[in-house]
């Protein structure tokens, strides 16, 4: 076995070493008819080459966004990784590490986690960022629950225009914990100030804002922010971190906790899993704070040095009385989110999200030239997708484009597509997209 | 490792006008983005470093190199698993059409990515002795959230949703256990172990009783010793209408000789970062699939990937007694593929060599070092043992976590220490399958080395380590001062262990 070296001989002497006879000897302590003696009901080992080549075959079968120009979004992007982030990320010191329980020989993990809180921290004008939540939807389910938790109140008040995946995984997270959501729609694509008013009272925990929301808008964030604090509660904003690179950020809104899907930050897309949750807030949380947290300290000789800190609030201290259930995260993600705001730096993550804006808007406006189409929401600003209105199905339009080898939209209702152009996406890719687009119409 | 002195952070390395990255110009008419977007809030300051790729390549290089890893050494670290992460794994992982997928393209262009995920769902079913397995959970805590999320829905399902309202976790559990049983409304109470290193049958049968939800079972047991009246414990806990739940965190050491199923466990979890060989990354991703038996499968999240008649895959939503949602999408996919290539690799002909070799080569050092080392519970264990240092500390003040520190400056990663709570200076190993005969050979002698040095000259463990990149850090300040970023402005003078 290419995995393991023990030879039969070094099974026999080792067996003899511990006086025994047989590996079935290591298993005694197994009560006999809890031992399985059958043969497991998967296929056969394969060897190497040909597992290499099957694997090849299997990729073979899906549409990457390497071959076919992509245009579908709704939470998870196709923006450039630059290279320096598989080069990091390949390097198997951190993907073959540990979590750096023992700091003295984790240096490099500690101190990429520190970097990363920074930067989050940064990028959302919040006063502090955890380490990473598994996605933005478990974030989002977090934050809901801290929020219950600091308030003492038991109902959360979500915007209509939170991605739907995010508020399935939050109606289950809640649905445990007797804590209530109270939907509020959307008005014109964006949030319906007036219900959200009528909805926020004096039990609510906090309001759940998604900015760009789901459909590509931008809210309103200034009126909702002063709706939520006039009432006690506490504004929770998901925020897309490309978006930030361009429109102002949740701390200068106000936003008391901030979340965020992290995958567009060099994160490979990879079905949509694992993702990289992005979690901030305010400093008076600190202590409150879900997952795990790295901290600047120092060595005995003086040296800085990094450590896993504010240890008691987890769940392998504080067991049932924890702040959360997490443990594992997504660190390596958190490197990848890491590696690639250092590359983008200041200058890059503006420019990408203004050529993604510009694209986008330039999409927008040939879509609307054309007969039939039509802009879902004219009246609200987008950032890098947006809603349009077709005249015949979706599915016809995206078995048309895909025979052009696109990837078309994602599918909002029959006869709406939610549109998604990011600085990849080259002109003429945006081109003949609409000309598909023009010729399904017809 | 690189001890050089001090490593510059990144924001130390910024300098005005530098970037890591070269983009195009606008290849479409550029509009005043004022005008494109008339209610938006721009932003000014955008405070991020700027610093050019050969620095940003370098540095995390240097980074890499101040950390401990598989690759680079053996990581005896009980109840973690930390085997060899195959590369072809990687390789696998690499290939643009699994990496590059967009998760809600439509099924017909997903159809290998499909195939990997129905095809796990079988055989990690099968390998449990399941019925039915989701694949969302991103991580073991996770999935033990799911499970008890299923046991609730079950008890529920059968008008038995307010009674109970307990789970019983033994004393020696995972963290983990107690808070996920808090996160899904539970109370918990803690089982006590017996002089066995198991959970004590008499205890738990003062707690069973109708209120009794389910039981949460680490088995084998984080002491590394199979739970061997397992039919007793699924006799006592169903009899009165209770579950039993696998923390699978130990699956490792029965993968092909037994299975979670056929013991009467009716729901488990899987650590595919663990058993199956996933990378760690430094604390993450991990993947936390849940199997269960046919009386739980109604219940399992929506979408659960299904085979149509004419052979093609497809996410089936429509599943009316679904908990919900756990994930954004389908799980963590590039986790899952790679343990799907692990397990294709093994097969069902040589998976069990990997319980086989890995019990073994535990057993093997706890064997070679019971006469240097007290053993906790000196049997036959599983995939792990849990050693003593009790007598060393009385001795020469020298404490468990001496010892581990100073095996580092003998190039290994310590073993989990203080853990599990009821073991006193507790030293937990577990080798896993990967390691060869002559690294268990010169990791026993270091072993047996630093004893020596515990009696004879103690300091050398009280103040290791010593070739370290740093060496012992004053985490005290760290928790009571916090300095969780650059600036340092979050800098809040309070009381260590004021969380609530």
């Amino acid at each position: 076995m290419a995995y393991i070296a023990n030879t039969s001989d070094d099974q026999a002497e080792m067996l003899a070493a511990m006086s025994l006879t047989s590996i079935d000897d290591l298993f005694t302590q197994i009560p006999r008819d809890d031992q399985f003696k059958g043969t497991l009901n998967i296929p056969q080992a394969m060897d190497q080459i040909s597992l290499g080549k099957y694997m090849a075959r299997l990729a073979g079968k899906n549409a990457d966004a390497e071959s076919f120009p992509c245009f579908l979004g709704a939470g998870i992007y196709d923006h450039y990784v630059p290279p320096t982030v598989g080069a990091i990320l390949g390097r198997s010191e951190f993907y073959t590490s540990y979590t750096p329980y023992q700091p003295e020989v984790s240096q490099g993990v500690l101190q990429s986690i520190y970097e990363f809180q920074t930067l989050i921290s940064e990028l959302f004008a919040m006063d502090m960022a955890n380490a990473s939540m598994y996605d933005a939807s478990s974030g989002l389910a977090e934050a809901a629950i801290m929020a219950a938790d600091l308030t003492k109140r038991n109902k959360v008040v979500a915007i209509g225009g939170l991605n739907p995946a995010h508020h399935s995984v939050l109606e289950t997270y809640l649905s445990h914990l007797d804590l209530e959501i109270a939907d509020v729609p959307l008005r014109d694509g964006v949030a319906d100030l007036d219900a959200l008013t009528t909805a926020v009272d004096g039990g609510v925990a906090a309001v759940l804002v998604q900015h760009p929301n789901f459909l590509g808008n931008l809210e309103d964030l200034t009126a909702i922010s002063g709706i939520a604090h006039s009432a006690g509660a506490l504004l929770v904003q998901v925020a897309d971190p490309i978006s930030l690179g361009l429109l102002q950020p949740p701390g200068f809104y106000g936003a008391d906790i901030a979340v965020g899907e992290g995958q567009s930050l060099g994160c490979t897309m990879g079905y949509g899993g694992p993702l990289l949750g992005l979690f901030a807030c305010k400093r008076e949380f600190m202590r409150r704070l879900p997952g795990r947290i790295v901290g600047e300290t120092k060595d005995i000789e003086g040296k800085r040095a990094f450590v896993m800190t504010l240890r008691t609030r987890e769940q392998d201290i504080r067991r049932e009385k924890a702040t959360s259930n997490i443990c594992t995260n997504v660190a390596l993600y958190a490197l990848a989110g890491t590696v690639y705001l250092a590359t983008m730096g200041k200058t890059g993550l503006r420019k990408v999200a203004e050529l993604s804006a510009q694209k986008a808007h330039y999409a927008a406006s040939e879509i609307g030239k054309l007969a039939g189409y039509s802009l879902s929401n004219p009246k609200a600003s987008f950032f890098k997708e947006f809603a349009i209105d077709t005249p015949v199905d979706v599915a016809k339009i995206n078995d048309a484009l895909w025979d052009s080898g696109i990837v078309g939209g994602y599918k909002l209702a029959d006869r709406q597509m939610l549109v998604a152009v990011t600085e990849t996406r080259t002109r003429e890719e945006i081109d003949r997209f609409v000309s598909v687009l023009k010729a399904v119409g017809n | 490792m690189s001890t050089q002195i001090g490593e510059s952070l990144l924001f130390e390395l910024s300098r005005p006008g530098r970037c890591g990255v070269e983009l195009p110009e606008s290849d479409v008419p550029i509009v005043d983005l004022g005008i494109l977007m008339p209610s938006a809030d721009f932003r000014e300051d955008l405070p991020l470093p700027e610093v050019a790729e050969p620095a940003v390549i370098r540095h995390y290089t240097h980074l890499s190199q101040r950390n401990y890893s598989i690759d680079s050494g053996f990581y005896p670290l009980g109840s973690c698993t930390m085997k060899y992460n195959p590369k072809i794994n990687e390789e696998a992982a690499r290939i643009q059409g699994f990496a590059r997928l967009h998760p809600l393209i439509e099924d017909k262009h997903a159809q290998g990515a499909l195939q990997v995920l129905f095809e796990m769902q079988q055989m990690l079913a099968e390998i449990g002795g399941m019925d039915s397995c989701s694949l969302q959970p991103a991580a073991g805590a996770h999935g033990e959230l799911l499970g008890l999320m299923l046991i609730k829905a079950y008890h529920a399902d059968n008008g038995n949703g307010e009674i109970k309202d307990t789970i019983l976790v033994p004393d020696a559990a995972h963290g983990t256990n107690p808070a996920s049983a808090a996160r899904c409304g539970y109370k918990t109470i803690a089982v006590k172990s017996n002089a066995r290193g198991r959970v004590d049958l008499d205890h738990l049968k003062s707690l069973v009783n109708e209120r009794v939800a389910g039981i949460m079972l680490t088995n084998p047991n984080t002491l590394g010793l199979f739970e061997d009246h397992i039919d007793e414990i699924a006799a006592l806990v169903h009899g009165v209408g209770g579950l039993l739940y696998c923390d699978g965190a130990n699956m490792n050491a029965l993968v092909g000789r037994a299975r979670p199923g056929d013991m009467g466990f009716d729901v488990m979890h899987y650590n595919l970062h663990k058993t199956f060989s996933t990378p760690h990354g430094g604390g993450g991703p991990g993947s936390g699939p849940v199997a269960v038996k046919k009386h739980l499968a109604p219940y399992l999240p929506s979408p659960m990937v299904v085979q149509g008649d004419d052979g093609t895959y497809s996410l089936d939503h429509d599943r009316p007694k679904s908990v919900g949602k756990l994930a954004t999408y389908w799980g963590s996919f590039m986790a899952i593929l790679r343990a799907y290539v692990y397990i294709r690799y093994y097969g069902s002909n040589k998976l069990a060599q990997i319980a086989e070799n890995a019990v073994l080569n535990a057993n093997y050092i706890r064997v070679s070092l019971q006469n240097t080392l007290d053993v906790a519970y000196n049997e036959l264990c599983m995939h792990e043992c849990i050693f003593s240092a009790r007598k060393q500390q009385r001795a020469h003040g020298t404490k468990a976590y001496d010892i581990a520190k100073r095996l580092m400056d003998y190039g290994y990663h310590p073993p989990t220490i203080y853990f599990p709570l009821i073991v006193p200076e507790a030293l937990m190993i577990e080798p896993t399958e990967t390691e060869n005969r002559e690294t268990l050979d010169a990791f026993v002698e270091a072993m047996q080395s630093i004893l020596r040095e515990a009696e004879e000259s103690p300091e050398l463990l009280t103040s290791a380590p010593t070739t370290t990149p740093v060496r012992r850090l004053d985490e005290a300040t760290a928790a009571r001062q916090p300095c969780l970023r650059w600036s340092c402005d979050v800098d809040i003078d309070e009381p260590a262990g004021a969380a609530a």
